[in-house]
């Protein structure tokens, strides 16, 4: 009977924790599966198909990477009620504030644009032409934003994450051998030695691993879903699975390229699910319709992150909770980035290229910036009392911003010189 | 051109509100503002460099 009654206890007690994590999950998922954007999944696309399974180990890295930088949004805005650009202008001044909230606009909108190259490009494959993708797009998301509730957005949005586990059947689909994913892919090695490419590649996974806009897009979603400080534990819990995912994704996407595309020259996710469809047509529909989603998960929440940014600073209404009458500039914020983005690779002949050379050389002006000020917000004490950074926290987050600054400048840099480590 | 005024008054009025800094200003925070000013330095003059030398080859 004893046995019974704890074991009753037991179960209630973890189905009440599930249920409140049920309640609380949303910002870490949806951002963590949202880093993989179209760009991210052309990077893994790429990673697989040059080096097969032998940087699966270093995407692992990636998980406490990514898991300690946002996990300080959390705390951060469930402490403070702000979001980033507004705690940036209180905390460091007008300056400083400007400075991130333009270079954020700028970066933003141009992330955006490559997210619409990608779902044009995805869509194609299927013959839909690339205007009537961006006008499906553009109505869609007035379908998912406009609805005047966060929560309802937000299962919108964790529904699209869910359309990205499409790469876990298609990585079961091309048969892998297990016994090559263990010996090649998690024991840590540097196929061929650590030359010019091999470092590019590896840096622009942690490129886009750490971005930007999740930063500000976390914090501004912790604070729209109103999360407490009691509701920091559930927050964490969320960014950590959210971060797990996100790299599982890209393993399983590694998987695919790796086992399919092993030595074929890959420069974007569309023409590595062209390849596949030739091997394997559904492999290669889920590779596209893979990209599609992960390219609207980043619309989505970058069309977003700018519109919370600018709502903060200029005082205007700025919640999902809110109808457009009560908070119109927020709603037309985001439809002129949105529709201003959209437009772009619609433009023949537009420098798409340049386009992508310049989001990597913005980001790298904002990301170290965004990176200081949130080591340096999270060991206000006055500000985040017992939520702010422990010596150990200290710690880990500065070893993992130092790295991430050194190696983000580095691939900025040699996104601007070419050869420069030749 | 009211809305333009508007608009200037707005960015005075958040230039005014954000004149002071609220964080502590402690060594520390001094010292990583001023590595941060110097590093977008460095990065805008890069910039710049490439910038003009794209130009000289067009």
């Amino acid at each position: 009977m004893d046995f019974f009654s704890v074991l009753y206890y037991r179960v209630k007690k973890v189905w009440k924790a599930v249920r409140l994590y049920l309640v609380i999950a949303g910002p870490g998922l949806v951002v963590m599966i949202a880093d993989n954007d179209a760009g991210g999944i052309t990077t893994y696309a790429a990673t697989g198909a040059k080096y097969g399974y032998h940087l699966i180990w270093f995407l692992l890295l990636l998980i406490p990477v990514a898991y300690y930088v946002q996990e300080m949004t959390v705390r951060l805005g469930a402490v403070t009620k702000r979001g980033h650009a507004e705690a940036i202008f209180e905390s460091f001044g007008a300056f400083w504030g400007w400075f991130s909230l333009l270079d954020l606009m700028i970066v933003d909108w141009l992330t955006l644009v490559t997210e619409f190259v990608g779902m044009t490009a995805a869509l194609s494959i299927f013959g839909v032409p690339a205007w009537l993708t961006v006008v499906l797009v553009v109505l869609l998301m007035s379908i998912i934003v406009l609805n005047g509730r966060y929560w309802t957005w937000e299962k919108i949005a964790l529904g699209f994450c869910l359309l990205n586990l499409i790469y876990i059947p298609a990585a079961f689909m091309v048969n892998p051998s297990m016994a090559d994913i263990a010996a090649q892919g998690l024991i840590p090695n540097l196929p061929g030695g650590l030359n010019n490419e091999l470092f590019f590649l590896l840096m622009a996974n942690i490129g886009t691993t750490i971005a930007p806009w999740m930063l500000f897009f976390q914090q501004s979603s912790v604070v729209d879903k109103g999360l407490q400080e009691k509701d920091i534990k559930m927050g964490k819990i969320d960014t950590f699975i959210g971060s797990i995912i996100t790299v599982a994704i890209a393993i399983f996407i590694v998987i695919v390229t790796g086992t399919l595309l092993h030595g074929a020259p890959i420069d974007d996710a569309a023409t590595a699910a062209r390849l596949l469809m030739k091997t394997n047509h559904y492999v290669g529909a889920f590779m596209a319709i893979g990209l599609f989603d992960a390219g609207l998960l980043g619309a989505i929440c970058i069309s977003l992150a700018s519109s919370w940014a600018f709502g903060e600073i200029f005082g205007w209404a700025h919640s999902l909770n809110t109808k457009v009458k009560e908070a119109p500039w927020f709603y037309i914020s985001f439809f002129f980035t949105l529709a201003t983005a959209g437009v772009v690779p619609l433009i023949p002949g537009a420098p798409l290229v340049i386009i992508t050379l310049f989001v990597q050389v913005v980001a790298v002006t904002l990301l170290p910036a965004a990176l200081v000020f949130l080591i340096l917000l999270l060991n206000d004490k006055k500000t985040m009392g017992e939520y702010a950074n422990t010596p150990l926290q200290n710690i880990v987050s500065t070893i993992i911003v130092v790295a991430i600054i050194i190696l983000s400048t580095l691939y900025g840099v040699s996104a601007l010189f070419p050869n420069m480590f030749n | 051109m009211r809305a333009v005024k508007q608009f200037l008054s707005k960015i005075r009025e958040i230039n005014l509100r954000y004149a002071k800094p609220q964080v502590e200003m402690s060594r520390a925070v001094s010292f990583s503002l001023a590595v941060l000013r110097i590093y977008l330095f460095l990065l805008v003059v890069l910039m710049i460099y490439k910038f003009i030398t794209v130009i000289k080859v067009i």
